[in-house]
């Protein structure tokens, strides 16, 4: 039972994974993500861990993958991916060989600690939440607070990185005239180089007004 | 008392499969984090590769018997977390700039 269950997800998991990485779209790729951690969940559950399967399912595919499909529509991504003008095939077999190598060092790696018998029993402190809870708030408190400032530090950060640029950014990226005026920035410099970077490369786009102000999506909604 | 006799010793399953599932899920993840084009599909394959090692966490924390395991990947997965919103909100910020998160065209460096 436990064998057949083993496969079943195991197989889950190794089928939706290669959809994540060879599906073309972004959307897909994340939707099959979802499939893949249930199935990771599902093995956790009978390797004794009900917990973090349920943390995984919550976290993961109920806020991680959410943020990340909302990023994906956001930014209209799906679908649109150029490859290597030349080169790819030889960029992908070299990529597939050496993924190949570090599985199999990874998998030498791993093994020896384990004999192929199978495991003891589960036993009750094992899979008991109480016990995980006692180690969790008593021997691991410290990094615990610590992934709690972590956490704080990341939802500043990401808000500061993510957020509209403001008015003196955007005239002093945009406007010939106001470059002056609004000098010493770095961002004017910035637009300035990755624009000139864009033109080295054989632009593909038009040397457009930098900074995000004439973008028909998302940052249509509020000119300050 | 169920959890416990939910696994049979006689057809339980051998820790060193879970290990080569996972050893199998990290190949797969960097193979995609390797070949893929999209900003966001690297990191979708980064967030397999990051399953791949849970649950070699999780296997190792059964075959020894300890809570250990478990609790490294409840810190993996806040991590993780927070990676995630610092990389989209990067990806948000760069394609404001750029117009894309195509990793071909986000070579500023290069030059």
């Amino acid at each position: 039972m436990e064998m057949a269950v083993f496969a079943l997800f195991a197989l889950l998991a190794l089928g939706s994974s290669l959809v994540v990485i060879a599906h073309k779209s972004p959307i897909y790729s994340t939707l099959s993500l979802v499939m893949t951690l249930f199935s990771v969940a599902v093995l956790f559950v009978l390797l004794g861990a009900p917990f973090i399967a349920t943390l995984q399912l919550l976290i993961y595919a109920g806020a991680i993958l959410v943020l990340f499909l909302f990023v994906i529509m956001l930014l209209n991504v799906g679908g649109r991916e150029e490859g290597l003008p030349g080169g790819h095939r030889l960029q992908l077999i070299t990529s597939v060989l050496g993924a190949l190598v570090f599985t199999a060092m990874l998998w030498m790696l791993l093994r020896p600690a384990l004999g192929q018998l199978a495991p003891a029993p589960l036993t009750e402190e094992m899979v008991s939440l109480s016990g995980l809870a006692q180690d969790l708030f008593a021997d691991y408190l410290l990094p615990f607070e610590i992934v709690g400032l972590l956490l704080l530090v990341a939802v500043i950060g990401a808000t500061v990185i993510a957020r509209r640029p403001t008015p003196e950014e955007l005239s002093g990226g945009g406007g010939m005239a106001e470059a002056g005026a609004a000098a010493a920035g770095p961002a004017p410099t910035y637009a300035a180089w990755a624009q000139e970077a864009d033109r080295a490369a054989g632009g593909a786009r038009p040397a457009s007004v930098p900074g995000g102000s004439g973008r028909p999506g998302g940052a249509a909604g509020g000119k300050p | 008392m169920s959890t416990i006799h939910l696994v049979n010793e006689s057809t339980a399953v051998p820790v060193s499969w879970y290990l080569l599932l996972a050893a199998a899920l990290f190949g797969i993840g960097t193979i995609g984090a390797l070949t893929r084009r999209n900003g966001i599909s690297i990191f979708l394959s980064i967030e397999v590769m990051l399953n791949a090692a849970n649950l070699a966490l999780i296997a190792y924390a059964r075959q020894l018997d300890q809570r250990t395991g478990q609790i490294l990947v409840f810190f993996v997965l806040a991590v993780a977390a927070a990676e995630a919103a610092v990389g989209l909100a990067l990806f948000i910020a760069v394609y404001r700039q750029r117009r894309t998160i195509d990793i071909n065209r986000i070579n500023l460096m290069r030059h």
